[in-house]
Order: structure tokens, then sequence, then C-alpha cells
């Protein structure tokens, strides 16, 4: 069917907890939204099968549609359209594999197993294990191992370039005779990344060659003294976006229905987030935060950069951004106070049951405080894999092995960043959008004049992958139905060292002429309305020791864009310390989202 | 769509359960197709050489490589106990003698007249898979392991944490809805799996690591006690290796739920009879859930289907899953189709449900899981 003939698409997101399904229809010869549903994925038992999720989700489509979309029996997609029934294309995104979770392995525990650890924490993965020749257990207590453990992937490295071989193969030995199986069983083949002594590489390859989906890059631990952890993080990702994370059972049953390849979910709405800076040619930031994983991506002096966090995210992941935020980060978003024992029950069984929804205004809350450190979180380590095309080489001596410290100098500039971009459920559907606008306020920090927008109902993956094989579809959509304007964040950097006292002057010149003057004080939200469509002229004096982008105490002249929730002054600082005192704390929390209408009844 | 989330958890009074048991390194298998084994029995081994230890001999006795000849006092091949003479010196008059003693018992098994050195190596590691559940054997896997099978009650729990573990079941909380408390655990409990109601206590699961319990089956646990238990917070749910001497498999969730009335009776039916659990969870795509399997004494295997989540109807059990009234058992009584705005100010399509105590409520239906009955 060619691309003129085709009027009705289909497309769906199978993410880790719940599939979405979009219904496109051309109507006055223009490509709109018409309906959306959908229904909880399916990769857990019974059913193993994500293609049942995507029926359920078509299925409440076709009800909403009020026409048959699904076959009689309900187990396939009518295709083409034909007397109403059908669509003429069904493509889909997947991140229903969810989560990397890693082993390691080096050939000294202490050396490349701990550089070898670093560079996969740094790509988003948990660390299962490192296997190391020194770690004391004995060959066949690894391999137990590596069988029991099941990981996603393994990063095999050791040895320095031009030196001793033999402990490296022995490794890969030991994975071989493991012979380990991908998570997702029969069909799939386990990714192991080798980044060791380079010399070693032909050995490696026949020894693993023909076990496993075998990649290799360069050796992360070249020398004794030297690191070089970049090529084996964005490998790690790459690896991770091709191998696990789209994967799923059921997988190649899915792939039967769709017209055109299934894209890794990450993929696609990077594309989108591309097409948006190139359009309006802006610098962005965009972050899609999901149930198990939370992806970031940036465009920066015209270089894009994505980070999938795989382990960061609002349902299966969500003890996980309890564990590593801590309970302080997460609580100190709450306005009120909570007794631990209890939120952690309410957490954990979150993550083991996760289609589960907040019912109570409280719990809404806490999921949104766990929603803006898991964006923080995830923003932190896309800062430091965005460092442009090429990873610089951190020299290490053995004295600081232990030290995590940055490699090269990150690209993201919040100063310079004329976008924020949220998607994902959490921020799509959150019952205020004032609530989204905060939640990528308090993530994020942005500073200076800052755009920002929401995917209206989480469409931006199927519209990725959707932009692949009809471009003009997805933009006649995106543009018309999925980006929200929320308004504009104004923040100068500079810290607050006293709360109420003036931290910036403004006026600000409408389209149709009114002029508004205000003083912004320390510590202090404030919200302007300014219309969905409406631009503005602001000029702003900040005090001696606020900067907008010109230099400490500057004027600045700037542009802002209305949006649902209007033009948010963020005088609170940056960066910003909460109180010490808790009751303190909650009532400057309290202030603030009262200052935004963020939740009933504050 | 009348659907509700279900995690599928199979809880089944009689199926067909097959185990694969293999070897980390090839070896031996150690029974043969249609064997009957015990739970204990090894069904497949292998020896790893014993670890390498260097002694250098000259060095010790202060005499040149070639000449440890003429003091060796056992020869390559012999097997040696720790501290036995290796090689010793004739000494003056049979005074002042030098000796090398084997730092460990093992065999000897080089000796370098070259370097002088002795090479001793620990005897074999015997390394050994049981069968883990009372059956029969299946199929082989030459030189790998078998496949076991068995009719058994299967229960899968919700998470878990520890290993394999066999014990006789007691049912120690005497209703589903019972904590399981410090002072209920007896050192007649030593060597069995106990089975608690909606909640073991840290201090009742400490107990029964004390008395020498395998294992505890159990509704609810606490996940502030699982972080104080584990020594740190568990981010991601992949567990089974902990070695805290006790398996823990929790039938429905974190804090105190009432275990599933099905769950409960199956167990109370099972009391006294050998069962195998294991602790191990995975809660990701390709999900791995603990376990419970009570083979029974039955010959042929008689399948049981497991019936799968035909939706909610009105009159349809279902359980909350989150709070408020977390862990409650309610009747569906009305499935609204238009969506609904709740208290968090979401619209969602809501159940109409009333408690086993007269309680109604309309909850997101996403927020109960049904209750197969």
């Amino acid at each position: 069917m060619s691309k003129t003939e085709i009027t009705s698409i289909l497309a769906t997101d199978c993410g880790s907890t719940t599939t979405k399904a979009i219904l496109i229809e051309k109507r006055d010869n223009v490509f709109r939204l018409v309906v959306r549903g959908e229904a909880p994925t399916t990769v857990e038992a019974p059913v193993e099968d994500v293609t049942q999720g995507v029926l359920n989700a078509v299925s409440e489509v076709q009800e909403l549609a009020g026409r048959q979309i699904l076959t009689d029996d309900g187990k396939a997609i009518i295709k083409p359209i034909k007397d109403g029934k059908g669509v003429d294309l069904y493509v889909s995104t997947s991140s229903a594999g969810g989560g990397l979770q890693m082993m390691v392995s080096g050939v000294v525990k202490t050396m490349s197993g701990e550089s070898a650890t670093r560079a996969a924490l740094g790509a988003g993965a948990i660390v299962m294990d490192v296997l190391a020749t020194n770690d004391g257990r004995l060959p066949h207590q690894k391999i137990q191992r590596i069988r029991h453990l099941r990981p996603d992937m393994i990063l095999l490295s050791g040895g320095v370039d031009g030196g001793t071989k033999s402990h490296v193969i022995a490794l890969a030995e030991i994975i071989a005779a493991a012979s380990p199986k991908a998570r997702l069983g029969a069909g799939y083949e386990l990714p192991v990344l080798y980044a060791g002594n380079k010399d070693a590489q032909s050995e490696i390859k026949d020894t693993l060659g023909n076990k496993v989906a075998l990649d290799i890059t360069e050796n992360l631990r070249p020398s004794m003294e030297s690191e070089n952890l970049m090529p084996t993080r964005q490998k790690i990702q790459h690896l991770f976006l091709e191998h696990v994370m789209s994967h799923a059972p059921g997988y190649p049953h899915l792939m039967e229905l769709t017209d055109e390849d299934i894209m890794p979910t990450p993929g696609a709405v990077g594309d989108i987030m591309q097409l948006i800076s190139r359009k309006k040619n802006l610098t962005v930031v965009g972050a899609d935060i999901g149930g198990a994983t939370t992806d970031v991506f940036s465009v920066f002096q015209g270089i894009y950069n994505k980070s999938v966090s795989a382990n960061y995210g609002m349902s299966y992941s969500i003890s996980n951004v309890f564990a590593e935020a801590g309970l302080d980060n997460i609580m100190r978003w709450v306005p009120f106070e909570m007794d631990e024992r209890d939120l952690r029950n309410r957490v954990k069984n979150k993550m083991i049951r996760p289609t589960t929804i907040p019912y109570l205004l409280e719990e809404l809350m806490v999921e949104q405080a766990c929603a803006r450190e898991a964006l923080r979180l995830s923003f932190d380590q896309h800062r430091s894999l965005a460092v442009g095309l090429k990873g610089i080489q951190q020299e290490r001596t053995i004295g600081d092995v232990f030290e995590q410290t940055m490699t090269g100098e990150t690209l993201v500039n919040l100063k310079d960043l004329n976008m924020l971009i949220g998607s994902g459920g959490v921020l799509s559907h959150a019952p205020r959008r004032q609530q989204t606008a905060m939640m990528l306020i308090d993530a994020f920090l942005p500073e200076g004049i800052t755009q920002l927008t929401v995917d209206s109902i989480f469409m931006m993956p199927q519209l990725g992958v959707l932009a692949k094989v009809h471009e003009e579809a997805a933009l006649s959509v995106f543009e018309r139905d999925c980006l929200i304007y929320l308004g504009t964040c104004v923040a100068p950097t500079g810290i607050v060292k006293k709360a109420g006292e003036p931290v910036l002057d403004y006026v600000l010149t409408k389209q149709n002429g009114d002029v508004l003057k205000g003083t912004v004080n320390g510590g202090e939200l404030n919200v302007v309305k300014l219309s969905v469509g409406e631009t503005a002229k602001i000029v702003i004096h900040p005090k001696r020791n606020y900067d907008m982008g010109n230099g400490a105490g500057k004027e600045f002249e700037g542009e802002v864009h209305g949006g649902v929730v209007g033009l948010i002054f963020d005088t609170r600082g940056r960066p910003f310390k909460f109180p010490t005192d808790n009751a303190e704390r909650v009532k400057l929390v309290k202030s603030w989202y009262k200052a935004l209408d963020l939740y009933p009844g504050l | 769509m009348a659907s509700a989330y279900t995690p599928g958890l199979k809880i089944v009074s009689k199926t067909l359960v097959e185990k694969d048991r293999k070897l980390p390194l090839l070896g031996e298998v150690r029974v043969k197709k249609g064997d009957k084994v015990k739970a204990e029995s090894v069904v497949a081994s292998t020896n790893l050489p014993g670890n390498v230890f260097m002694v250098n001999i000259a060095n010790l006795l202060s005499v040149e490589p070639h000449e440890i000849n003429d003091f060796l006092k056992k020869k390559e091949g012999d097997f040696v106990e720790k501290d036995d003479i290796i090689a010793e010196t004739n000494g003056f008059f049979g005074f002042f003698k030098s000796c090398v003693r084997s730092p460990i018992k093992g065999s000897i098994e080089n000796l370098s007249t070259a370097t002088g050195q002795a090479v001793l190596r620990e005897p074999p590691i015997p390394v050994e898979v049981h069968a883990y559940v009372d059956g029969e054997i299946d199929d082989i896997y030459p030189k790998e392991g078998v496949k076991i099978k068995t009719t058994a009650t299967y229960i899968q729990g919700i998470f878990g944490i520890g290993g394999e573990v066999t014990g006789l079941l007691e049912m120690v909380s005497q209703s589903p809805d019972a904590v399981l408390e410090k002072d209920d655990i007896k050192p007649v409990h030593a060597g069995k799996i106990i089975v608690g109601g909606s909640l073991v206590t840290a201090e009742a699961l400490q107990r029964a690591i004390e008395v020498g319990v395998r294992g505890v089956i159990v509704g609810g646990y606490d996940a502030h006690d699982l972080k104080e238990f584990l020594g740190y917070d568990l981010g991601v749910a992949i567990t089974g290796t902990e070695e805290k001497g006790i398996t823990l498999v929790v039938t429905e969730g974190f804090g105190k739920i009432q275990m599933a009335h099905k769950t409960y009776e199956l167990l109370k039916a099972a009391e006294g009879m050998k069962t195998s659990i294991n602790g191990a969870t995975q809660i990701r795509a390709g999900v791995i859930r603990p376990e419970v399997i009570i083979p029974l004494k039955v010959e042929g295997h008689e399948e049981q289907v497991h019936k799968g989540n035909n939706g909610m109807l009105v009159g349809t059990s279902v359980r909350i899953i989150r709070q408020p009234h977390f862990g409650e058992v309610a009747k569906v009584v009305n499935l609204p189709e238009k969506p609904v705005i709740i208290e968090s100010e979401a619209k969602v399509r809501v159940v109409d449900i009333e408690t086993t105590s007269g309680l109604k409520l309309t909850l997101p239906r996403a927020n109960v899981e049904i209750i197969e009955e």
C-alpha cells in the first residue's frame, strides 16, 4: 500500500508495565489522534507473551473508537482497512525487556574489576556480581553464579594492552563453560562485551564467538595507570537497546503483526526529541520516565546524546530509586511526615504489583516525589555520559582506583537550555499539569529561561516509530495533539542566603501591550498567568548575588512563552537547600505547592 | 474491558512439576531414567582438581635442588596428611634434624630435582547436585544432569530470599491472619519448614534461624525488616543467593497481609509432608518467583489446568492491592463503564466492591486483583 492510500494507523508502545495503543486517522485530509487505549503489559506468567497486552490495549481502542480493529477471534489486527474495519498500518515500539542487570569480570578484582564495575554503573546498569581471577571462588562456583543470576549482559575485562593474556582468556573460558543463556530464553543470545587486553581479542573470539553475542571494544584499562571507560559505556548502552530492552517474551509473535521492525522505545523518543530540536532550532533536554527505565535525551551544540538509566523507573525499578536516592531525598519533597516502615512497604509493594495507581492524594505525592528523584538520578547519569562524540581518557593511578571521577566535560549546560520536554506515565498522566511542571523543575533544576513542555498523553514513542514510515502523519499528530506547552521557568543561579529577600525585579511586556512589573523574593515560587500561544518580552534585573546568564547582578532580556501553567518564577536559588528542621521544611514545601496550586486542600 | 491485574502466581493442589538439575561442569550422572529419587539424593557429581601448594624442599633443608632425593620420605603419588614429614635430613648422630612437613592433606603430585620443589595437591573437591524434590528421573542429560518429575502441590510466592531447602511442613500460625511471633517458634521446629499467617516479625525470623528452622512460608514480611535482615536496601528484586541460614517465601507482599485462603488451606492439607522450597526471585521480564513444592504420594500425573484471568464480573472475589484498605478481600458489586475521578484526581476506570466487613468502596480497577478460587 502506498503512503497516500493510508488513512488509518495503529501504533503501540510496549512498556515494562503498561502497553499503550493509539489510533490515528486521516480526517479532512489531516492526520489526527482519534483515541488511546492501554492495558497491563503481559510479560509475566501465566500469559508471558507481550502480544496479549497489545491485543488488550487495541481492544480498548476499538471499544472507544466504536469500530472493529481486531479479527473476530481477537488474535490479530485486520489489515488493510475494509468496510470500516481494521487499520492500514500497524507499528510498535518496545521497552518491555525492562532493566539492565550485568555481571562484570576483571582479572584483578581491585583493578580491572573495579574499572569494569565503574563502566557498567556509569552506563546505568546494576552490577550483580564481579568475577575476578583472584576473588577466592573456584571455577565451578563462578559458573554456578553466572547461571543462577541470569545476567542481561556480561562485561569481560582484564589485562593491560601488551600484557599477559592467559588470565583474561581463563575468565572467558569460565563464561563459555557456564554457557549463559539470555534472560528471555531460547532464540536470544546473551550479549558479552569484551573490553580487555587488545592482544587477546582473537583468543576471546575463539573462546566465546560461537556461544554468545560477542562484541569487542577498546580496553577499559589499557595500562595500570589509565582508564578509558567511555567506549565501554557507550557500547553497553547500545547493546542494551539492541539485545535486552526491546525484547520480551512473545517478541517474535508481535513482530509477525507489525508492518515495520519493532523499535526500541528510547530510539523512537530520541528521534522525536531531535526532530523538535531541529524544527524549532532549540537546545533540548527530554526525559521519558517509564516503569523500569528512564531515558534522557539532549541536544546541545548540535550534538545529540541519549542515555538509558536502566534501573530508575516508577514501578519495577521504584525500589531501586528509593535505595539509590535514599529515604531523605525522597521525603524532602513530601509535605507531610510519614512512617518509614509504612513507606518502605508501599514502595516494595508497588515494585511487586507494578500496575497499581495512587488512589489517595498522599500516595500521589509520594509517587511524584519518587519521580523527581528518578529523573534527577537519570539526569546526573546523562550528564556524565553526554561528553560529545569521543570520550576523554582519564589518567588513573593505583592510589585513586577507588575514587569515582568524571571522565570528560559534559556538554549539558543548563544555562543554554531552551526547552525541557517530559514524557512517560507519571509526567503525562499527572492529574494537574502544574504537577508535571513542578516535577520537571525540581528534578532538572533549569537555570535562566527554560520552556517546559510535556507529551500530552504519552505517545512520543509511537510517533517516533511512525515517523520512520510515515513522517507526514507523525508530524501532523505531533504538532496538533502531542506537545503540551506548560509554560516557562525563570530561575536565576545563586544561593539564597535569607528567605524573603528580593532576588529579582522584572518587567513583562505582553503581545497586547499589557505591562506587568514585579519583584520576586528568595526561597519562593511565583506564577504569572501567560496563556498557551502567548509570548512576552521580559526584562529581569537580578540582585547582586544572582545571575540570569549575563553575570551576577546584570540585566537580562529575553522572550518567554506561555502555557497551561504560565510563567513560573523559581527563586529558590541554584542550588537550593531544604531546612534541616522538618516542620520548617514541611511549611516551605507546602508554600511552593500552594503557589502552583499543585494539590487540592493544601 | 473488565480486566484486572493478577500477578499470575500459580497455586495448584496437584500438578506435574519438572525440574532440571545440572552440574556446573561436566561430570557423571549417578541415576538412570525411571529411578525414584529423594530430595537429598545425589543425581550427578563431578570432582574438581584440588588446590595446588608449592613447597621448596631444597630451601627449607638448605641443600641443593639435585640433592633432595637423598632426603625424601615420600614419593610422587603418595598421600599425605597435614604435617606428615615429606623430607628430612639425617642430622648429626640423629640429632639436629631438619624436616619439611606437608602444609595440607593431599597427595604429592610432583618432586623436582631441578627446582628442589614439591608440588602438593589437595584432594579433589566433589561437586554434587541433589534432586531437590522427591520424584522420578524423567530424562538424562549425559554428563550434565537430569530432569526430575513429580506430582505435587505447587505454590508460587510473590517474593522470597534464600535458596533451595527441604523439610517437613508444619503449620505454626493457626489462621491465615495470625502473626508469626518469636514465642511461636520452638526447638521442635528445627529442620522443618514452618507456615505463618499474615506476617513474620523480625524477631520471629531470627528465632527461627537460631532454632534451625529451614524455611518460613508466610503472607507478609516488613520491607524495613528485610533491609535490616539483609544489611542493605534491596533495590532490584533479584534474590536467592543470600546465605542467611533460612529460606523465606512470602506469598502476598510487604507488610501485614493475610495469606490467601486457598494458599493457607493447601498448606494446611499438606502438614507433615516433605516440602521443598526455594526463595529465588527475579522480578523483571522473564520473572522468577519463589516456590513451594510438596510432592504427593500418588501414581501418575494428573494435570490440573491453571485457570487464567477471565476478567472481573459482578460477584468476582478480589483483593485490594493498594492503599486504602490494602490486603482486604471483597466482592465485585458493579463495574462502571465510564472513568471516574478518584481522590488523587486521577481519572480512571473503577470497580465498585464490598469488603467482607460490609464496607462499600469504589477503587481503580488496577488496584484490585482477582482471587482465583
